[in-house]
């Protein structure tokens, strides 16, 4: 059903204790769960999310190479004990997608640890830039509402309506 | 008048506030201590440039991050949220928050009029043509719709409109379709008669009690389809205002 919103489901916003805080549907014809439903779901991904995270294989490091020179090796000498993510620099990031026949389901973490699950088909293209688009309304109206309270549901009819209007109107 | 005027109490308390603070912590202290015996009562930055010590032209044209207002302002709401027992006890602590900031923009107003003409200097000492103090209700109101407006939010107010009820002649109607300080701001459902725009109303009524018109404004929430926080500020003036009014209208004072 090729709708205005082109091909963007569902939203869900999790906050860094795990709590569903954000819930929003884009298109008619899903199904509905309830709101119990809606909180184990945020709950079991958080959960998930963390697991993913943690098993992220480490490789054992080929060579120690203590190289008197730099700095790295007083830090990785210790701790790491002869093993190593495979690229040091990334930090470890956890489920980023996944992806069925009929959805995708996009988790963006932010810094504070705040996590964006986007619904989407799994033909639409530049899911970033439409997380990257939500994250900036988030951070406007959301953030910047004094009667928001941190960590708490979302309640802001300015980012409701900013949401709806920015998803109807891309091209 | 019954009451002392209003900015006269202003006054005094904004005195007060710039005594040098003595329960500031042990570190800040000794810190500042060098500074603050050179010049008592005034924190100096490092360079020595204080506000007083810059042109009032020079940020003129100088645009602030509308970011950071939001973050200020949303603290200065959370604050004033504080102890309050109600939304009207909330939007009159906004308003007073407001109510010198209109005092003071009145007069830098009025400066920066005069020096777009000529050198500052050269037209007060001539005084060839000094802006008028707005003496007429239209007048005042058109300055507020027009150049506070410009001065605070870069565009002009949306509408002015006079009350067309005859039994309140002494209201007249400001439009803002978005105001700038409610762009990020969204009520909670059990707060929708808030308008956090009292802030403007503040003011305004001060920039009207600078020139010597008695007033209360208040903000209203009036949504459309196309302007979801579409405000309307209500300004009513007092009885003696409406009937120095009449009387400057006979004399033909413009």
């Amino acid at each position: 059903m090729p709708d205005n919103t082109r091909g963007v489901f569902s939203l869900i916003i999790i906050n860094k204790a795990g709590g569903l805080i954000y819930q929003r549907e884009f298109q008619s014809g899903l199904r509905n769960l309830s709101t119990n439903d809606y909180l184990v779901l945020a709950g079991t991904f958080h959960g998930v999310h963390a697991i993913t995270r943690s098993i992220t294989p480490k490789i054992p490091i080929s060579q120690p190479a203590p190289s008197p020179a730099t700095s790295s090796t007083g830090i990785t000498a210790p701790a790491a004990s002869g093993y190593s993510y495979p690229n040091p620099g990334v930090p470890v990031s956890g489920l980023d997608y996944l992806e069925t026949d009929k959805f995708r389901m996009t988790c963006f973490q932010t810094l504070t640890g705040t996590k964006f699950l986007l619904f989407t088909d799994p033909l639409t293209g530049s899911v970033d830039t439409i997380i990257q688009k939500i994250y900036e309304l988030y951070a406007d109206y959301v953030m910047k509402n004094p009667f928001y309270q941190i960590e708490m549901p979302v309640r802001c009819e300015a980012f409701d309506r900013h949401l709806g209007a920015w998803l109807r109107g891309r091209t | 008048m019954a009451a002392p005027p209003r900015h006269a109490t202003m006054q005094s308390i904004s005195n007060g506030g710039i005594a040098p603070g003595t329960d500031r912590p042990q570190a800040q202290q000794t810190q500042q201590a060098q500074l603050s015996q050179q010049s008592p009562g005034l924190r100096v930055p490092s360079n020595r440039k204080t506000i007083y010590d810059r042109h009032l032209n020079r940020s003129r044209n100088a645009e602030l991050s509308r970011a950071s207002f939001a973050f200020l302002f949303g603290e200065m709401v959370t604050y004033a949220q504080r102890r309050v027992t109600g939304i009207q006890d909330l939007e009159k602590r906004l308003n007073e928050q407001g109510y010198p900031l209109g005092l003071r923009l009145l007069d830098l107003l009025f400066y920066r009029s005069t020096s777009t003409s000529s050198s500052a200097l050269s037209s007060s000492s001539t005084s060839s043509s000094p802006p008028n103090r707005p003496l007429r209700i239209i007048t005042l109101l058109h300055l507020i719709h027009g150049p506070l407006w410009r001065l605070l939010f870069g565009r002009a107010a949306d509408a002015l409109e006079h009350s067309v009820s005859p039994d309140t002649p002494n209201e007249y109607m400001i439009t803002d379709n978005d105001p700038m300080v409610n762009t990020y701001i969204s009520a909670p459902r059990d707060m929708s008669m808030l308008n956090c725009a009292a802030y403007v109303a503040g003011i305004i009524e001060g920039v009207c009690d600078g020139c010597g018109f008695e007033t209360k404004v208040s903000a209203h929430n009036q949504p459309t389809e196309l302007w979801p926080s579409r405000t309307v500020f209500l300004v009513r003036f007092g009885d003696p205002v409406m009937e120095r009014e009449k009387v400057l209208e006979r004399a033909g004072v413009k």
